[in-house]
């Protein structure tokens, strides 16, 4: 059996958690300062792919990474590769659809943080970077957390905008969802069953693991 | 002991009025006192650096902190100002001795300072938990050790003991007593209790609406108020118009004219009487006046009595009278009595100067 998808997908899927991480919280943290008319509109543009359909977020994805678009063949012409069509082109798919549940979860745990620790740090002569990793941080780790399991389980199943920009090809950008809809399509039924076994399997592993991690850090306080 | 340790002279725009503060204090424990919303909080964050003011300068030990013409806004980390939250605001992520050494500022002397706090704190014992897991006294003995350990020049504390029930608080107010006796420089304490002022601080300046009054000595602020606000964050109850006679003042409200035993200015348009000055007599005499009984609360260890004065046209305020309650219960008729308010006892308030 061909193991590629399966490799892929959890590639995809940590690597665009490791990029929608560190943009959520640094979203979150900076759109929290912004004024109220400014924030609430970054706010709804930068939510809406989560409600957008993936086929939109693709479709606008391919106006900006195409070859023949200006950002795409700029690219091409300077680093000579594709932005599309590659194993990596899905983790342009992943973030943009996975980004709205970090940064919503991030910025709903910076808003509940007492901000009095902070000023607390800084007028005990703690730099801002301190405040932000050691205080802020750990305080809010419990949503910062389920925010980033969020985003992996995301990027873990998403199919529609990873097709159109990374598209099907087997051994090259093949994932778990887009091999199940090509063995579907090709009446394998019991390889796309393999398939949707492997994937029930990972994410219960996967919830079993928050729930673990949840009740722990519960008991821990 | 120098003359002045901080001085500070601040405007804010705070939306519903202007804070404008001026005050100096030398190395001692200066009271803020005013009501809820009146800005001194604010005053305080302006001070440790957690607000910006609009105008103004804050020196601290020569130092200036803030000055808006000279384009001078130090951070609150190079304030060296020790800032004593509400609820303490301990790392909830960290325990007793990791909030401590994260104040000590010099990396070398880091486990000597801690360990030398943790000691003379008493918090060996405690030195491994969690905020959540001490008690009140623990939690603002972590508190008062960590500022320590930051090293301030000025300690800055914001109603330390607002959220606590009476035995806890007076268990705390005589720990930091302690703590703030072997203290050295300014110590700013924000307060809307008179009796935390009256037992902590020997100066105050009273903010009112975002204005500050000049700094007084605490017994001036009890025995001659200079304005109707600090006479009532003083604790004084009863106020009436007032229209300057000679010697004499009318009150139009309770149409009653009492002698002040001295000149009154002419600028003087309000009297203020406390609750405690206002005296049961005998019959008719000098400052006496019959009133008639209109309520009688019983409170823990007084009696609080509001009367209206018999020639008082109706709608004007009643006067409040506290006595003891045997004083009360000596008294024979409860209906109707004459009261007596000694010449000394009627504080006086001029017009107050608003220049907006």
């Amino acid at each position: 059996m061909d193991w590629y998808p399966l490799m892929n997908s959890l590639r995809v899927a940590a690597v665009s958690t490791v990029v929608v991480f560190f943009l959520g919280i640094r979203a979150a943290q900076w759109i929290a300062k912004l004024p109220p008319l400014l924030k609430g509109t970054l706010d709804v543009a930068l939510t809406l792919p989560l409600v957008l359909p993936p086929t939109v977020v693709g479709w606008l994805l391919l106006l900006l990474l195409g070859p023949r678009r200006p950002l795409g063949s700029w690219v091409q012409s300077v680093f000579g590769t594709r932005l599309v069509m590659t194993w990596w082109s899905a983790v342009f798919a992943t973030v943009v659809v996975a980004f709205p549940l970090m940064y919503r979860t991030a910025r709903g745990a910076f808003e509940s943080f007492d901000k009095n620790l902070a000023d607390a740090g800084r007028t005990l002569g703690r730099s801002e970077a301190w405040v932000f990793w050691r205080v802020q941080m750990p305080c809010c780790g419990q949503g910062i957390l389920a925010g980033t399991v969020l985003a992996f389980a995301r990027g873990l199943g998403e199919y529609g905008a990873t097709s159109m920009v990374a598209g099907y090809t087997p051994g090259r950008t093949a994932t778990i969802s887009t091999t199940v809809y090509q063995l579907w399509r090709t009446n394998d039924d019991a390889g796309a069953l393999r398939w949707v076994l492997i994937n029930i399997a990972i994410s219960a592993v996967f919830l079993l693991a928050i729930n673990l991690l949840e009740t722990r850090q519960r008991a821990g306080r | 002991m120098r003359d002045t340790a901080l001085s500070v002279d601040i405007q804010k725009n705070l939306g519903k009025f202007r804070l404008q503060v001026q005050f100096e204090a030398r190395d001692e424990r200066l009271a803020l006192l005013g009501a809820s919303g009146c800005g001194k909080s604010v005053t305080l964050r302006c001070v440790a650096g957690i607000l910006r003011p609009d105008e103004g300068k804050i020196v601290l030990d020569g130092v200036t902190l803030f000055d808006s013409a000279a384009k001078i806004d130090l951070p609150p980390q190079r304030r060296h100002v020790g800032y004593l939250f509400q609820q303490y605001a301990l790392f909830p992520n960290m325990t007793v001795r990791q909030n401590i050494s994260a104040a000590v500022r010099d990396r070398s002397a880091r486990e000597e300072t801690t360990n030398r706090l943790i000691r003379q704190f008493q918090l060996e014992q405690s030195a491994g938990r969690r905020p959540g897991q001490l008690s009140g006294g623990q939690q603002q003995r972590t508190a008062l050790a960590r500022i320590l350990a930051s090293e301030p020049k000025a300690l800055l504390l914001d109603e330390p003991f607002s959220a606590l029930d009476s035995y806890l608080k007076y268990q705390l107010e005589l720990e930091l007593m302690d703590v703030l006796d072997r203290f050295q420089g300014t110590v700013l304490w924000v307060s809307h209790d008179r009796g935390e002022v009256f037992r902590n601080c020997r100066r105050v300046c009273v903010v009112d609406q975002g204005r500050s009054c000049p700094v007084q000595a605490l017994s001036q602020l009890f025995h001659t108020p200079s304005t109707e606000a600090a006479a009532r964050l003083s604790g004084c109850k009863n106020f009436a118009d007032a229209v300057p006679q000679g010697e004499n003042v009318f009150l139009p409200e309770w149409n009653l004219t009492l002698s002040c035993g001295r000149p009154v200015p002419d600028r003087v348009e309000r009297v203020g009487i406390r609750a405690h000055f206002v005296r049961p007599a005998e019959g008719p005499g000098e400052n006496t006046f019959p009133c008639g009984v209109i309520r009688v609360i019983e409170d823990a260890f007084t009696t609080i009595v509001l009367l209206r004065p018999e020639d008082a046209p109706s709608g004007g305020p009643l006067l409040r009278m506290e006595l003891e309650k045997m004083a009360w219960r000596a008294i024979p008729e409860q209906e109707r009595l004459y009261i007596r308010i000694d010449p000394r006892d009627l504080l006086l308030f001029e017009k107050e100067w608003r220049d907006d």
